[in-house]
């Protein structure tokens, strides 16, 4: 009988991620709903301390020299087996690059059912349903948690990091893995980013620009703005594919998460690869022509005006002032 | 090309020339006299690698490699300056330019704002990439609504193009309502597309993609064929363009006038309803694809002196040397990328024109030196300074560009910008 | 060498989305069909490696509204094969549509999947991994610009955070585009128009079998504004006064 809420938690450079403890505050709420246990599954090489914060029941951790750096191969030979022998109630991985390539595959190997996009988790009296969000956050889908297993592919944004961050130190059982035989896929470096260049994820003031900006030279506006006010200019995904902004700058699921004090979003429409990485932030402010753009239900406070324009106008303010 | 026993293939030069030379005009290429005045005359020349003398020198030369190397045909926004001036009557900017963009766009070199837009026209029959249900939003505002072929009527007097821009700017959708009321004022049986409308195509095809043009134009004749109108009138100098000059070269006809020849029809009946002064001077700009291309500069200037109050200017670079918003065709879309390079724009140096060196009442007296002192001014000394300056305009792609121009002119604060039909209706009090 | 990218057309969210009478599904009714950006993607990535490096490039599409555009403009591209799968009906599942790509694929027997990593309509899961899973094919994704050396990819994974690794990964696999290398390029309507003279579209018809894997959706609605942003209004002037005023009180200026 499956049984365990799962959930695969990922590190890089010698941390955890943030994604990790929403996950295990997800995972935490359906234990206890479900009554079932929650087990966070840790994979890595001589990172045992890591687990230390996690708030789980218990932790599994894998530990091999070739599970230093992910590698979809490694992991899925190393999970694969335990989850035949402990067939989990659900599955809980990041809809993230390393989750994504883990969820799927374990999914179709064992014939589970896969939910994406999930936002979070609710109780309908006895049952159990998903919420997850679609098509660029405008469709929200509600569903019955499946039955008896379930893969799901979370997205940050309904539970705080600090919900799944436990006092207590966790039970650790280290496995130690023999060997890794079918990794095909090997790291040669990783590629860093320009030094010196603004860390935004550390900023308290962020000016970030959308493809509600039309033209390059629109960012120096941004730029003025966001020299005033003591901040940075960041960007979602369209302005950096365009080279408007390094990938530095690069505010979203690819990029960074960030949570300044006061997070200025211009010409951002907010699908959720976007938003999802903001959720962090005191105060978002969203501008945007489109009244309907998504941005509205994360902004606290909106302006239904043209970028350019409002940047504008606070330049002026500010200069005046 | 045959040389005795030597087979010699068609080079990339040959190839470019024979195509010029297809064009009914194109030969007139062989005359160039390499007098520079295209160079000369167009307003982003001298950020040119290969302005358009350069490229025929290039093609008499066998280096036309050289001109596909550059990227240089991308800071042409097909405003007709060059053509205009030509004293060889060469088809510069839809033959050679627009010829030579195509190969460009051939080969996928075009810049990323340009791409979007051609891919939005291609998906969504316009180049914002708004959707096409939305295209006749703009109604809402206006009741009792505006007419809808397909919804409404099969059979007006006036079909009522109206364009994209027009259509989903909002700046631009002011004078589309302005002229939406001046014709049911006037009681004219007309009706629009709404979302049945898709783009001319006339910038498009200007910026290289001729292909696109076609399938425009094909589909614009299956939806117009499916109803009666008299006459086709357009509020859109590009869409005027089009349907004039460029439709009947694919064997479709259509009987069109822009906007202001219409009204002017009805300069008269209009005349009677302007009831309240508009206290301004005005200084019309003649829109590239209206003037310079088409030659139609009186009926604008006839409707603005029939306004009570206006006291119309005329700009040193006016009629069919007026400079180009930057609109011009496809140069919308090219904005992001002329800037990069000019890091100026040509709608800056309109602005730059409007605002006067010297106070208003001085330009006033040099222009008209008997003007009369106004009955206004009881003590008969000064002469009625207008106290409101207007830049008029009467193509939907000027207004944005001249309100973004204004931005960044010293001096443009107190400048407005508006279309005939704003004026118009506003002095008719609609 | 053979390069085959599956792609996927979905709903179009320029156009306004609207929910079905069951209240469980989207209205088919209106809505737009494109190709899924990423896919767009996987397309130029394909057709890049085939410039570089040489190799066959089929392009596969389910049969939707659509498919004909995405597939003759693969080929304006430069793909060489196009497929398109006939029986699929209007909605189906990634599972679904991995289940009838599966033969497909044995049958062409390719050297790389690529695929865009996911698309905005994916509930059940992302159809690469799913796929990968079903052909014992090994999975990566979330890849952004690639290139062979000898029987290798090399390629770029990026990671949240900005981090990319550059990594080795063996042939056969299946790759998950975030981005190409370059931009897909712009395909002039006149090549799209000569693809569709000249341009073979290969049928191929399929049986659908119910993976039985969908999720049971109780309901499927639009947000409603419910903690909708304050909206401050009035003249640009106004506007940039309150806004101060929020910075202010935020302690930033």
């Amino acid at each position: 009988m499956p049984s365990g809420i799962y959930v695969l938690i990922e590190h890089q450079q010698g941390a955890v991620e943030d994604i990790s403890y929403v996950m295990l505050a997800a995972g935490n709420m359906l234990a206890k709903q479900t009554g079932e246990e929650i087990i966070a599954l840790l994979l890595g090489n001589k990172i045992k301390e890591m687990a230390g914060d996690l708030k789980a029941d218990q932790v599994i951790y894998f530990d091999h020299p070739d599970l230093e750096d992910f590698s979809p191969d490694a992991y899925l030979e190393v999970l694969a087996p335990y989850i035949e022998a402990h067939p989990p109630k659900a599955f809980i991985g990041g809809h993230t690059s390393v989750g994504m390539d883990i969820v799927c595959g374990l999914a179709s190997r064992f014939g589970f059912p896969i939910i994406s996009q999930c936002q979070k988790f609710k109780t309908e009296g006895e049952t159990i349903q998903f919420v997850s969000q679609i098509c660029g956050g405008k469709i929200i889908v509600e569903g019955l948690l499946p039955e008896p297993s379930v893969m799901i592919s979370l997205v940050p944004g309904s539970y705080k990091v600090e919900q799944g961050k436990g006092d207590v130190s966790p039970d650790i059982e280290t496995v130690e893995v023999a060997e890794i035989l079918n990794n095909r896929m090997k790291l040669i470096e990783y590629v860093e980013l320009d030094a010196g260049d603004v860390d935004i994820s550390k900023e308290e003031v962020l000016v970030a620009v959308g493809r509600g900006l039309q033209n390059p030279n629109d960012l120096e506006l941004a730029q003025e703005l966001a020299g005033a006010l003591g901040g940075s200019v960041c960007g979602s995904r369209p302005v950096i594919d365009q080279g408007w902004l390094p990938a530095s700058r690069l505010v979203g699921k690819s990029g960074k998460s960030v949570s300044p004090k006061v997070y200025l979003a211009f010409g951002i429409s907010g699908a959720p690869e976007h938003t999802q990485a903001i959720t962090e932030s005191d105060i978002i402010i969203a501008i945007n022509t489109d009244p309907n753009a998504p941005i509205f239900e994360f902004a606290k406070y909106g302006v239904e005006e043209d970028a350019v324009d409002v940047m504008t106008a606070l330049n002026d303010h500010i200069m005046q002032n | 090309m045959d040389y005795g026993n030597v087979q010699v293939s068609e080079s990339v030069n040959q190839a470019f020339m024979n195509s010029i030379f297809a064009y009914p005009n194109g030969s007139r290429m062989r005359t160039c006299i390499q007098c520079g005045t295209c160079a000369g005359v167009c307003p982003y020349g001298p950020w040119m690698e290969f302005t358009p003398r350069k490229i025929i020198h290039a093609l008499r030369m066998n280096e036309f490699e050289e001109v596909l190397k550059s990227e240089s045909v991308w800071m042409c926004i097909s405003c007709f300056a060059c053509a205009n001036a030509c004293p060889q009557e060469i088809p510069l900017t839809d033959v050679l330019m627009a010829r030579l963009k195509e190969e460009m766009l051939l080969a996928g070199n075009i810049p990323q704002e340009l791409q979007d837009a051609l891919e939005n026209t291609q998906r969504y029959g316009n180049p914002m990439g708004e959707s096409p249900r939305k295209r006749g939003e703009w109604i809402k505002a206006l009741s009792p609504a505006v007419p809808l072929l397909g919804r409404d009527h099969q059979s007006v007097d006036v079909l009522w193009y109206v364009g994209d821009y027009a259509s989903y700017h909002p700046a631009a959708i002011l004078a589309t309502i302005a002229f939406a009321k001046i014709l049911r004022v006037l009681g004219v049986d007309f009706g629009i597309l709404g979302s049945l409308e898709n783009s001319d195509g006339d910038s498009q095809r200007l910026a290289g993609e001729k292909g696109l043009f076609e399938m425009l134009a094909d589909k614009n004749a299956q939806i117009f064929s499916k109803f009666q109108f008299n006459e086709i009138v357009t509020t859109d100098p590009h869409a005027f363009n089009a349907f004039k000059n460029e439709y009947p070269k694919l064997g479709i006809n259509f009987p069109v006038r822009h906007y202001t020849q219409f009204l002017a029809d009805h300069l008269a009946e209009i005349t009677l309803m302007l009831k309240k002064e508009i206290d301004a001077a005005v200084a019309f700009h003649d829109p590239c694809y209206l003037g310079r291309v088409n030659q139609i500069y009186e009926p604008p200037r006839q409707l603005l002196r029939a306004i009570p109050g206006v006291e119309l200017v005329e700009m040193s670079h006016n009629r069919s040397n007026s400079l180009c918003c930057g609109g011009g065709g496809g140069g919308m879309w090219l904005d992001g990328y002329t800037w990069e390079i000019a890091e100026t724009r040509s709608s800056e140096w309109r602005i730059q024109e409007v605002v006067p060196a010297k106070p208003i009442e001085d330009i006033l007296t040099v222009l008209s030196p008997t003007r009369k002192v106004s009955k206004k001014n009881g003590n008969g000394k000064t002469a009625n300074i207008p106290s409101r300056r207007i830049l008029a305009v009467a193509c939907p792609y000027e207004k944005p560009r001249f309100e973004d121009a204004k931005k960044v002119v010293p001096g443009a604060g107190n400048l407005e910008v508006m279309d005939i039909a704003e004026l118009l209706a506003d002095s008719m009090g609609l | 060498m053979k390069i085959v990218v599956p792609v996927k057309l979905i709903p179009d969210l320029v156009e306004e989305l609207s929910i079905d009478p069951s209240g469980t599904a989207l209205d088919m009714t209106w809505m737009r069909l494109v190709i899924n950006e990423l896919d767009h993607h996987a397309i130029e990535q394909a057709i890049l490696l085939k410039e570089k490096f040489g190799a066959e490039v089929i392009v596969m599409a389910p049969d939707l509204e659509g498919a004909d555009d995405v597939l003759f403009t693969a080929a304006a591209a430069g793909a060489d094969r196009l497929i398109r799968i006939i029986g699929l009906g209007e909605s189906f599942n990634n599972h679904t549509l991995a289940a009838v790509c599966q033969p497909i694929m044995v049958d062409i027997n390719p050297d790389m999947i690529l695929t865009g990593v996911q698309a905005t309509d994916d509930l059940d899961g992302q159809l690469g991994p799913i796929l990968a899973e079903r052909l014992k094919m090994h999975y990566i994704g979330y890849i952004a610009g690639m290139s062979l050396e000898n029987d290798s990819l090399i390629l770029n994974k990026e990671f949240p955070g900005g981090l990319v690794a550059k990594m080795k990964v063996e042939l056969p696999a299946v790759v998950g585009i975030q981005a190409a290398e370059s931009p897909p390029r712009y395909i002039a309507y006149s090549r799209v128009r000569q693809a569709r003279n000249s341009a073979e579209i290969e049928d191929i018809q399929t049986t659908v079998v119910d993976t039985n894997l969908s999720p049971a959706i109780t309901r499927m609605f639009q947000p409603e504004a419910e903690e909708r942003a304050q909206i401050l209004s009035g003249s640009l002037d106004e506007i940039s006064d309150q806004m101060i005023k929020i910075l202010k009180e935020a302690g930033v200026v």
